[in-house]
């Protein structure tokens, strides 16, 4: 079957789908973004995460052909569009190296998308910077096996701030 | 990039920016922020085939006949390959050759692979393998390790005189290896009776430690390119490229230049990836089909394709006067090994001379045993037989100090190890190890804020609380408990083994100005040697910009990212090839009449950019450089080590030995038997801090694995068959899961070491599981003899 959606602002099709393919395989293994990670494939780990239409979900555990017409977000469409050859990185992506948040980096693509969130309905909602308390519930759908998750609540903690300054900044 | 630095910048051991000491960037951190770094899984090729497995249905069964005509018959398809595909060695193994590259005979565990197809999409391989049948003749499976290790009548798993004998592991019927250690009265033949009485405190206890799994994230995963020469390039997550290609080239019928070797992303290893899992099958379908093959296993898949943690069975016997010194103590423990040996020999060394820990005891006997059973294979995870034996040897601790009244701090203290000490094997520790120091730091470190009493006002915040925000208890049946875990674990290969990386650095002036590259085997697994190779090689050759190298077989072997031991070996390589370069360089100075004769090689070294003496720069490196290109190959060893007696198990089996202790404060709701770890602190001599932000991952990553193996982490086994393959019923800890965590960092350094370091990764992966189940204990008084922790086990439901 044939799959057209909107992917990081661009429309996209797949031809040749098999109906038993999810979106996380039409992305990685059909449209060369394979940014999203394969890490446990059964909605468990968050590793796969994309927005779907601006809400978060595994994309494992969506058919390619339900993401028809809609609008996804990878972690590919996180950083701002390429000017040159020089990428800028979004906050949370510089968030994360800087505070040592990647090891083997696996889970990290989820974990961005999922943080990208939370942020947007924090900072961005008016309700300020999340606690640790807040982090560590928004990213318990995400597992690491690496750090232990205290840099990884770190660097959410330092993009939010950053958001909250900025956004702050702009409004003053 | 943009933003307000974070990152905290120790000293630097030289002017040069980004050195040893410092937290620089990881140099892949930009690409796995983006998706761009591309990990095995991630191999694309326009016209590549779909690798998949069949595997055994049954624990144990005779093959009788493999029928694949309605696989090769699917279109799609393009290869179907059994063991009589199997080109060259059926057999491969990384201490002993004995797992088939697919089955033939026997099958000896649930999931062993038995054939392999190649097809144009993974759902068409997925139908052909439904189209393979195989006629099995079931067998009793062997799962119980006591009855595989001491009744003389359990039926075998491999058959007599099917494998290369190895004396001087005691093999016999189903023993991989039985390694006894005596000492004092026990190496005169005293028996525990006789010693038993002269203590005034004995405390005896059996203790289990469960399946655990290393849980990567990123599944085994690789693509097989077939070459024109007739050989195929692999790309492949992996912690030892060059250990896979000698024993994928001889399956192959291959010479080893023919099968090339380059590290592709990997996605967490802990262990798992040291023995082979999809790499021959890859290589098989690519070289049958003349296409590139990927294989990528699913979750399910992988708990099947890689080897676990060691189940162990423990019964531990310590005998103390009254005042806390130890007297004597004894170990039985049984480590089962599965269905093939992979790394069990080595387990069981490390599980018998770290069996007691870093206590004096001045007569012990241990047997260790590694043993074959149709279970799911065993070998190498973070800690590796010494963490099983942690588990038990710090409970016995805490019992004795309950049973003498003592503060379990002052007992480990009384009885601890330093520097001079000798272990079991008689080994003399010959650098520092601040044991006493350590466990005072932790024992001082600031406490977590009691819990609060709630108030009708004052509503307790659930996220705190065990159970969480599934509002399961507001406070009531709640008990705080503390608790202290201590251990100690060698670094790098041991018994014997020459344990060797090697690195090759080329230093060069490109766009004006010089630049390093380094080139190892070795495999960044996660951990971030990436990042420490560039900073060694900033040190040695006061240069800021250095390349790494893609890891490949183009290069000498480095070894494996295992055993804590790749800062060490491949730093020590990669400093070890930057001082043949600087040596170069100054004799190329030399040469130039750059140098002034009266100075001394000894006087001069690089930094920031320049060749330096005493009293100031003495030539530009460009200058030195011009257009010369300098390269220099250097292997590095560690000093050598000895395989333990086989009767006494006596011998230097081991180059460092490492140290972690954590403190653990739990929550406990004792009415539900859930836990919250409320803090999970660790003090750690590393002798060298070489980058304190990775260092601190390791710390936290290692500890939270531990946690997982005190609370939620253990595959369930039922006569040989996994129950739980799957993350939703095999559970990792969560960012709920895991409390802040803070830790102190000594340095006292190790003079056999580059640097004087210490390996970091296993020790707090060691500490954590026993110091959090005793703080389990101290708040429930239950006996919580089996890792992990179960429900039931708290709740009292067991006793």
């Amino acid at each position: 079957m044939r799959v057209s959606f909107e992917v990081n602002g661009e429309q996209v099709t797949a031809d040749d789908v098999w109906p038993g393919e999810s979106l996380l395989y039409v992305l990685r293994e059909r449209l060369g973004l394979p940014g999203s990670k394969n890490a446990c494939e059964q909605g468990e780990c968050g590793s796969c995460t994309v927005y779907l239409d601006g809400v978060t979900a595994c994309s494992c555990m969506v058919a390619a052909g339900q993401a028809t017409g809609r609008t996804v977000r990878t972690v590919e469409g996180l950083a701002a569009p390429s000017s040159g050859s020089e990428r800028r990185l979004a906050p949370i992506q510089e968030a994360f190296v800087e505070c040592g948040a990647v090891q083997c980096g696996f889970c990290t693509p989820g974990l961005l998308v999922q943080a990208d969130d939370l942020i947007t309905r924090s900072v961005h909602s008016g309700a300020g910077v999340p606690d640790e308390e807040e982090v560590r519930e928004a990213l318990a759908g995400n597992l690491c096996r690496c750090t232990g998750y205290v840099k990884i609540v770190d660097a959410v903690r330092l993009a939010a701030t950053r958001e909250a300054e900025r956004v702050a900044e702009a409004g003053s | 990039m943009a933003g307000t630095p974070t990152q905290t910048r120790t000293p630097l051991s030289s002017a040069t920016e980004d050195g040893v000491g410092a937290s620089p960037l990881r140099p892949d951190g930009t690409l796995k922020v983006t998706g761009d770094f591309a990990y095995s899984s991630d191999m694309w090729h326009e016209d590549m085939l779909w690798g998949m497995t069949l595997r055994s249905p049954h624990a144990h069964a005779r093959i009788r006949g493999i029928d694949i005509t309605g696989a090769v018959a699917l279109p799609g398809v393009y290869a179907v390959l059994t063991h009589e595909d199997v080109p060259g060695a059926k057999r491969y193994g990384l201490e002993i050759q004995d797992q088939p590259v697919l089955a033939f005979d026997k099958v000896r565990y649930r999931g062993e692979p038995v054939a392999i197809v190649a097809a144009d999409h993974p759902e068409t391989a997925r139908r052909a393998l439904d189209r393979i049948h195989v006629d099995y003749e079931v067998l009793e499976p062997v799962h119980d390790p006591r009855r595989s290790a001491f009744d003389e009548d359990c039926p075998r798993v491999h058959s007599d005189g099917t494998l290369p004998v190895h004396e001087e592991y005691n093999q016999r019927g189903n023993l991989v290896r039985h390694q006894p250690v005596r000492t004092g009265a026990f190496a005169s033949g005293a028996t525990p009776a006789e010693l038993r009485a002269q203590a005034d405190v004995v405390v005896t206890t059996d203790y289990e430690v469960g399946m655990q799994d290393q849980a990567f994230l990123g599944p085994e995963s690789g693509m097989a390119v077939p070459a024109e020469d007739g050989g195929v390039d692999l790309y492949i997550a992996t912690q030892w490229l060059h250990v896979d290609q000698s024993q994928i080239a001889p399956a192959l019928g291959l010479a080893e230049d023919k099968v090339r070797l380059t590290l592709a992303g990997v996605g967490g290893a802990f262990g798992a990836r040291e023995d082979l899992s999809m790499q021959i099958h890859a290589c098989m379908l690519a070289l049958r089909t003349g296409r590139p093959v990927k294989i990528v296993y699913n979750r399910e898949e992988s708990f099947y394709g890689h080897v676990h943690r060691h189940p162990a069975q423990m019964r531990y016997e310590h005998g103390a006067l009254s005042d806390g010194t130890l007297l004597y103590a004894t170990l039985e423990i049984v480590l089962d090994g599965g269905a093939y040996a992979s790394a069990t020999p080595a387990v069981v060394g490390v599980a018998s001379s770290l069996g007691m820990g870093p206590y004096e005891i001045p007569n012990v006997s241990v047997d260790a045993y590694g043993v074959y059973t149709t279970n799911p294979p065993c070998g190498a995870m973070r800690g590796f037989g010494a963490v099983q034996a942690c588990f038990g040897y710090e409970s016995q601790l805490d019992r004795l100090a309950h049973r003498l009244g003592m503060h379990p701090v002052d007992l480990r203290i009384k009885n601890a190890m330093s520097q001079g000490s000798r272990i079991i094997t008689g080994q003399e520790i010959d650098m520092p190890l601040p044991m006493a120091e350590m466990l005072e730091r932790a024992r001082n470190l600031p406490m977590p804020e009691p819990r609060a009493v709630p108030t009708e006002s004052n509503p307790p915040d659930l996220r705190t609380l065990p159970g969480g925000v599934a509002n399961t208890t507001h406070g009531e049946g709640v008990v705080r408990g503390v608790g202290y875990g201590v251990g100690v674990k060698n670094i790098c290969y041991s018994e014997g083994f020459d344990d060797y990386s090697t690195a090759r650095v080329r230093l060069e002036v490109i766009g004006g100005e010089p630049t390093a590259l380094v080139h190892t085997a070795a495999a960044e697994v996660g951990q971030g040697l990436v990042t420490v190779k560039g900073q060694i090689a900033r040190t040695e050759l006061g240069v800021e910009r250095v390349t790494i190298h893609p890891s490949d077989t183009g290069v000498g072997s480095a070894g494996s990212s295992s055993a804590s031991r790749q800062s060490y070996m491949t730093g020590g390589a990669v400093q070890a090839a930057c001082a043949a370069v600087r040596a170069s360089v100054v004799a190329l100075a030399r040469r130039r009449g750059l140098v002034p004769s009266e100075l001394a090689d000894s006087e001069l070294r690089l930094e920031g950019g320049k060749l330096v003496a005493a009293a100031g720069p003495v030539a530009a490196l460009e200058d030195v450089l011009d257009s010369e290109v300098v390269e220099e190959t250097r292997e590095f060893h560690h000093r050598p080590t000895q395989s333990l007696d086989p009767v006494h198990g006596q011998g230097n089996s081991h180059t460092q030995f490492a140290m972690c202790v954590h403190r653990a404060v739990v929550d406990v709701d004792t009415e539900l038997g859930l836990v919250k770890v409320v803090s999970l602190d660790a003090v750690q001599d590393v002798g060298k801090i070489l980058h304190p932000q990775q260092l601190a991952g390791q710390i936290e990553g290692g500890a939270t694995q531990g946690l997982g193996l005190a609370l939620m982490e253990e595959i369930q086994v039922d006569h040989s068959e996994i129950r739980n393959p799957s993350f939703t019923d095999y559970l990792i800890p969560t960012s709920l899961d895991t409390p802040p965590m803070r830790h102190e960092i000594l340095e006292n350094p190790d003079p056999n070491a580059p640097y004087g370091l210490r390996g970091a990764g296993e020790p707090p992966t060691l500490s954590s599981t026993p110091a959090i189940i005793a703080a389990i204990r101290d708040a429930t008084g239950r006996p919580l003899t089996h890792a992990p922790v179960r429900v039931d086990d708290i709740v009292g439901l067991h006793t």
